[in-house]
């Protein structure tokens, strides 16, 4: 069911793909809420996975203690909560990440400030 | 004033047949669908009007004597704080900023509220139910005015109150309140009601201003009090308002049992996204505290709203889709919104941070399932951060739900370690909410919700800053032009409480007030 309306709805879709500098991801650190939310970061697809976890992440996620200790090949990544297993020296587009794409990894053995998940 | 008249007074009935249905009339040369051109759209079907009871009508003869006498005294109250420097009373400045919350989030709700009664109180279709909203319009320009007016006097002294109106358009968190409301006024005349009528002034009023009230009053703030008993004694009428628009939509054809019914459901889920604000307050904000969230819900929420749920059974309404999971997540949303605002305490108009020992002995008392386990671990590191001048700032956007537009930080219903991801594919295009009932009001009435104005997604598209600024200089700094666009000066009216200018303040007014 559509909206209800008295008058044809407009179709406003504020937030596509080339309204943004670059498309949208979403990733989030499963374990990890002391990051209260995953974050919302503009990528360029021609950024290369392996680019993208040495690059923007540090600036996002390294305030946390575990951030040093992670060892990325061990890393388990999930797609839209589907287990997934991106490559990381293809890009973003390569790897199939579209704009508003939602990303989360786990990593085994790091399991926030004393194991808490925080 | 009472005047002296020979003739005998009507009685109370008269008197309001006289004031309401009497002013009434039957259009000769206009159609009435021409008239209230938004009656039918909705698929509400309404056969006599005049079977409608107004909850205002015992009230209605001496409803301007009364207003006016709260007026008065309201305003002898919050005069008298201002002469005797009330804002030195409280129990600590920390407390203010509970009221720069509100005065945000909440007033501008109140002026939207007299704007749908007002455009509802038009569009209905008897004289009846008109002037009930015609009566609540007035009782909520004036809720507005007066909260305004009893938080004006902590403007004089205190940072981060002076532009909340040109805040509530633009900055980040109060896109969850204003878009609650911009929903309901943006829907007919129907859902406006059971969305605020009910949802709002049933479901929430209580919730909010009962605790809030209370909290006021324990932490010394008069003026707050006053206009907290003031808007609370009209809110019951209000309440019974909604509550009798629904049983009269109900009782009026049985076809409309399946729209209210989902009406209720959406609404009340909205209505508690919002509520998670009132939640942190209860926990976090307020220095002297009069009741956790957690004993609020279920006073308020489980007892009050199960009463209520059960009175609206005998129409067929159930209780609404989201009640299970709201119950169960009584234990976690304080601590979840507060940490989320601990994050961003750079971006919002208030000051915050981590709890003392003696409050976290208090937070796992209330919470002796959760807190211990999983939120005193993040603020004990917090704390220790800041202690060695490394004040934790989160300065990457979050994703927000594209319903409620929370960032995306509640936890599943089950399993409060992992965060709730839902989404949906429309129209080419990815959307993600927080929980299945803000999924679930998108893949309803999608069209209305991906035009929703998401903070973060503007900010990424370059429409949250000044005009002049420059995003292509060397040294553009983002999130600097972003709290410029906002109005808010940075390291005065954000960052930490500890070290802030509300602090010093407060200490040397009041060791000059109580010392020689």
């Amino acid at each position: 069911m559509t909206t209800t309306s008295v008058r044809p709805y407009p179709h406003i879709q504020k937030d596509t793909v080339d309204k943004f500098p670059a498309p949208l991801l979403y990733i989030g650190w499963e374990d990890h809420l002391m990051f209260c939310a995953p974050f919302c970061l503009p990528l360029p697809p021609t950024l290369k996975f392996g680019d993208m976890l040495a690059g923007p992440l540090p600036g996002v996620f390294g305030a946390h203690p575990d951030f040093a200790k992670i060892d990325w090949s061990a890393a388990e990544w999930f797609k839209s909560g589907k287990a997934w297993k991106p490559d990381v020296n293809k890009t973003l587009a390569e790897n199939g990440l579209g704009h508003k794409d939602v990303i989360r990894f786990r990593t085994p053995g790091l399991h926030g400030l004393n194991g808490s998940c925080n | 004033m009472d005047m002296k008249v020979k003739q005998k007074k009507l009685n109370l009935k008269d008197r309001y047949n006289l004031m309401t249905r009497d002013l009434d009339w039957e259009p000769s040369y206009q159609k009435k669908s021409d008239i209230f051109p938004y009656l039918a759209y909705e698929g509400i079907k309404i056969h006599d009007w005049s079977k409608f009871e107004d909850p205002f009508r015992l009230t209605m003869d001496a409803y301007w004597k009364y207003q006016a006498e709260k007026e008065k005294k309201l305003y002898a109250i919050i005069d008298a704080f201002n002469q005797n420097n009330g804002h030195l009373q409280v129990t600590d400045a920390r407390y203010i900023n509970a009221l720069k919350l509100f005065l945000t989030g909440v007033s501008p709700l109140e002026y939207m509220a007299h704007r749908g009664f007002a455009h509802v109180g038009r569009q209905l279709g008897g004289a009846g139910p008109r002037v009930a909203c015609l009566m609540q319009s007035l009782d909520e320009i004036r809720h507005s005015q007066t909260q305004i007016h009893s938080m004006s006097n902590y403007n004089k002294f205190y940072n981060g109150f002076q532009n909340f109106r040109h805040q509530h358009d633009r900055v980040w968190y109060l896109s969850v309140p204003k878009s609650f409301f911009d929903d309901a006024v943006t829907a007919g005349p129907f859902e406006f009601m059971v969305s605020i009528g009910f949802a709002f002034e049933y479901v929430l009023t209580n919730l909010l201003f009962v605790p809030f009230v209370s909290g006021a009053a324990y932490n010394g703030d008069m003026a707050a009090m006053a206009f907290g008993f003031s808007a609370q004694s009209d809110e019951a009428r209000h309440m019974t308002l909604g509550l009798e628009m629904i049983k009269f939509i109900l009782e009026q054809d049985p076809d409309n049992l399946p729209i209210v019914q989902r009406w209720i459901d959406k609404w009340f889920w909205r209505g508690y996204r919002v509520l998670t604000l009132v939640a942190m307050m209860m926990d976090y904000m307020l220095p002297k505290r009069v009741m956790s969230w957690k004993e609020a819900w279920e006073t308020y929420a489980e007892q009050n709203g199960g009463a209520l749920f059960a009175d609206l059974a005998r129409y067929g309404i159930t209780v609404p889709a989201g009640w299970t999971q709201a119950c169960k997540d009584k234990d976690h949303i304080s601590h979840q919104a507060w940490a989320t605002f601990y994050n961003y305490g750079a971006a919002a108009p208030f000051h915050t941070w981590t709890p003392s020992e003696s409050e976290m002995e208090w937070l796992s008392a209330k919470y002796p399932d959760t807190f211990d386990k999983y939120y005193r671990p993040r603020f004990e590191h917090w704390a220790k951060e800041a202690a060695e001048g490394k004040r934790f700032y989160n300065t990457t956007l979050p994703m927000l739900c594209q319903t409620c537009q929370i960032p995306m930080v509640f936890t599943e219903p089950d399993d409060p370690t992992k965060i709730a991801y839902r989404e949906s594919d429309y129209s080419g295009m990815k959307y993600h909410f927080c929980s299945d009932g803000c999924k679930g009001i998108f893949d309803h009435e999608p069209e209305k919700y991906i035009q929703a104005w998401m903070p973060v997604h503007q900010i990424y598209q370059g429409n949250c800053f000044t005009p002049e600024a420059d995003p292509s200089a060397p040294d553009f700094n983002p999130l600097a032009e972003v709290l410029k666009w906002y109005r808010m000066e940075m390291g005065r009216d954000n960052l930490d409480f500890e070290g802030s200018q509300d602090q010093k303040n407060f200490k040397a007014w009041r060791d000059l007030a109580t010392a020689n």
